[in-house]
């Protein structure tokens, strides 16, 4: 029941809310080992798209495709997808073991609980394991949020604003990280405010204002001034 | 996989609850302070009235019910966790189905003391054939916390959740309240008639078999934006 | 507004405006007097009431099903008029009863799970208004949860007390009994019907008013 795919693909996406238009007839196509980058102000849309692409909301108009599937293979598409969301998806009594442990069963790994060492190690969080997650410091918390969205190793990696609180050495293994899933072949989509960092980061850069793609770049550089330039200072 | 996602959950929610056991001490707590508040309001002259015991009881459990239910969901609010589970691959009825047993878990512990302690206070004879007293309050409760359930996952996102809950909960389980309490009128009776109260019994099965499997059909399309 | 819908109203409005005479034209029944002329609008907003809380759940299911827009509102209509000819029920019901049995209320099974019923069409407006988006979903579940409880509801409820007089009343009327009740019958369909287009169309304009919002966004 395994299922994957090469890239995905937006086409003509929109989605409204009563009167309000969240996305508006989005377009873009993704593929392996690329990371791209949704650029934009508080309400641009970015948060809806992304929940969109998770399968977590359904598109009003338009057709979100990964590979030769459909969002409607909703159930087997979502073993490839991780998401990473703006509130952490952990539970604060859990350990942050418990947690990886959890949701690593539930994405239907055989052996969570090995799987929840090695990752944490990875993050270098092994020494805090067993603390309860409420207990840790928002880096860290941030840390195993990402490796709960990891765990499956998704084809499909999505972060909301996933820079928000990190300080400077948790941001570099964050680069690293998505750097090297990257390589890994998986394809990486990511909203962020955090111009400077994302500069270095992406392969693509969408540019979202009210809903609407303003501005597609490949290979970007000089963003902060693209943004000024596209986007404005409203 | 279903079964598997369903064992995670409730051991999940077990862990959860043992780590900080609120939601245990509250719910018995709320349930005995009904009690207290019925207590007061239906005792006369140092007597309860005649019968009202099993009424109480059902009273301090949809109640108590309502609160464990509210709770049991506004924690998977806190970290949005609700979301992440729905975007597990596992089949969403199997959400549905673990956080149902969570829930009845938790209103089976508060019962084991709540029945006890009403049949005292309320000098109801409720204790005397235990194996039909616990099929019907756990009939009941399986009754409600399935419809329960269901409305409150619908209802974590919206507004003025805490509120709606009951509003939307309490008249679908009015059934289960008049089959409960009928139920457990009739074990209380001194001249035990079985006949009646196995007639509650299959009524309450049957409400449990048919919301069951109307909350499993419509789990999906309503937790679907 | 097309012509049917406009004869419809006239004859609505018409029949109800007659309604007082063809009632007083009914014999005198032998018990009760006056207040029995009570029964000939109680019956028909007892009928219309159940329609409508029929057609609610059956809109909420295709909705569920489907998802298209029109289901939920034709379900949201269907509620709004489930209230409104439940309350008229629950009105007219107490003053016939008050004369019948002595009491304004008794909780005897029909009367009581109409009761029931009403409060669960009730709560489907509530979680309309006050739900915010996306409540049309958790409606269209609730309505289905309603639908599937009557025969619990009314079960419960009737092994629990019972004394309304049978169904049979109707058919075992003289003809000059049974005129005045199939005219009010007929009456309060139509206004049911009128009515029910009525607040379909004012919900068609305002999702049609939305999409025009939203191109407009579009354009700019």
């Amino acid at each position: 029941m395994s299922v994957d795919f090469d890239e995905v693909a937006v086409e003509d996406v929109s989605r409204h809310f009563g009167r309000r238009r969240a996305v508006s007839r989005v377009t873009f196509r993704v593929s392996r080992g690329m990371i791209l980058g949704l650029l934009g102000p508080n309400g641009a849309g970015k948060s809806t798209l992304l929940a969109m692409l998770a399968t977590l909301l359904r598109p009003s108009s338009g057709n979100i495709r990964y590979g030769a599937l459909d969002s409607s293979a909703r159930a087997s598409l979502r073993a490839r997808i991780g998401v990473l969301g703006h509130d952490l998806f952990l539970y604060p009594e859990l350990t942050a073991r418990e947690n990886l442990a959890f949701f690593g069963g539930l994405y239907g790994i055989a052996d969570s609980d090995s799987r929840a060492r090695t990752a944490l190690e990875r993050a270098g969080l092994d020494a805090r394991r067993d603390d309860p997650v409420a207990s840790l410091s928002r880096g860290m918390r941030q840390r195993v949020a990402l490796e709960r969205a990891l765990i499956h190793d998704p084809r499909l990696a999505l972060l909301d604003e996933p820079f928000t609180g990190l300080d400077d050495a948790s941001t570099e293994a964050l680069l690293a990280r998505l750097r090297s899933l990257r390589d890994g072949g998986a394809i990486v989509i990511l909203a962020t405010h955090d111009l400077d960092l994302a500069e270095g980061l992406l392969d693509h850069a969408l540019f979202l204002r009210e809903g609407k793609v303003i501005q597609a770049m490949a290979a970007p550089g000089g963003l902060r001034a693209t943004y000024r330039h596209v986007i404005g200072r409203s | 996989m279903m079964l598997r996602a369903i064992w995670l959950i409730v051991r999940k929610d077990l862990t959860v609850e043992v780590r900080s056991r609120e939601l245990a001490y509250t719910t018995l707590f709320f349930a005995l302070s009904c009690v207290l508040v019925f207590a007061f309001s239906l005792v006369q002259e140092g007597r309860a009235a005649d019968g009202v015991g099993p009424g109480v009881l059902w009273m301090a459990i949809m109640f108590a019910g309502n609160l464990a239910l509210g709770r049991t969901f506004e924690r998977e609010r806190q970290a949005e966790t609700l979301r992440a589970l729905m975007l597990v691959p596992a089949p969403r009825e199997a959400v549905y189905l673990g956080k149902l047993t969570g829930i009845v878990l938790l209103l089976a512990l508060t019962e084991a003391v709540l029945v006890p302690i009403v049949a005292f206070l309320f000098q109801a004879e409720m204790l005397a054939h235990p194996f039909w007293l616990i099929s019907v309050v756990a009939t009941g409760t399986i009754g409600f916390a399935a419809v329960g359930t269901l409305f409150a996952a619908m209802l974590v996102r919206a507004r003025s959740r805490d509120v709606l809950l009951p509003v939307l909960l309490y008249p679908i389980t009015v059934p289960v309240i008049i089959a409960g309490v009928r139920g457990t009128v009739a074990i209380a009776q001194p001249e035990f008639d079985a006949e009646v109260v196995r007639f509650w019994l299959t009524l309450l099965v049957a409400f449990d078999v048919v919301f069951v499997t109307l909350a499993l059909w419509t789990f999906e399309p309503v937790m679907t934006d | 507004m097309t012509k049917w819908f406009f004869y419809a109203t006239l004859l609505c409005a018409a029949m109800f405006a007659i309604s007082p005479f063809v009632i007083a034209n009914a014999p005198y029944e032998s018990t009760m007097g006056l207040v029995q002329k009570v029964f000939y609008y109680h019956m028909p907003s007892a009928w219309m009431f159940l329609t409508a809380s029929v057609v609610c759940g059956i809109a909420s299911a295709r909705f569920l099903i489907t998802g298209d827009s029109r289901h939920d509102r034709t379900a949201w209509a269907a509620a709004e008029m489930a209230v409104l000819f439940g309350l008229l029920t629950l009105v007219t019901g107490p003053l016939w009863a008050r004369k019948a049995w002595g009491t304004w209320w008794i909780w005897d099974a029909r009367i009581t799970s109409s009761l029931v019923g009403w409060m669960i069409a009730w709560a489907y407006l509530i979680l309309r208004q006050y739900g915010g988006p996306g409540s049309e979903k958790l409606a269209a579940g609730l309505a289905l949860f309603g639908t599937a409880n009557v025969p619990f509801i009314y079960i419960s409820v009737n092994y629990w007390r019972t004394i309304h007089p049978a169904t049979t009343v109707v058919p075992k009327l003289p003809f000059s009994m049974g005129f005045p009740l199939w005219f009010c019958v007929s009456a309060f369909t139509l206004l049911l019907v009128v009515l029910m287009k009525l607040r379909v169309r004012v919900a068609e304009q305002q999702a049609r008013l939305d999409a025009i919002y939203l191109s407009l966004d579009e354009e700019a």
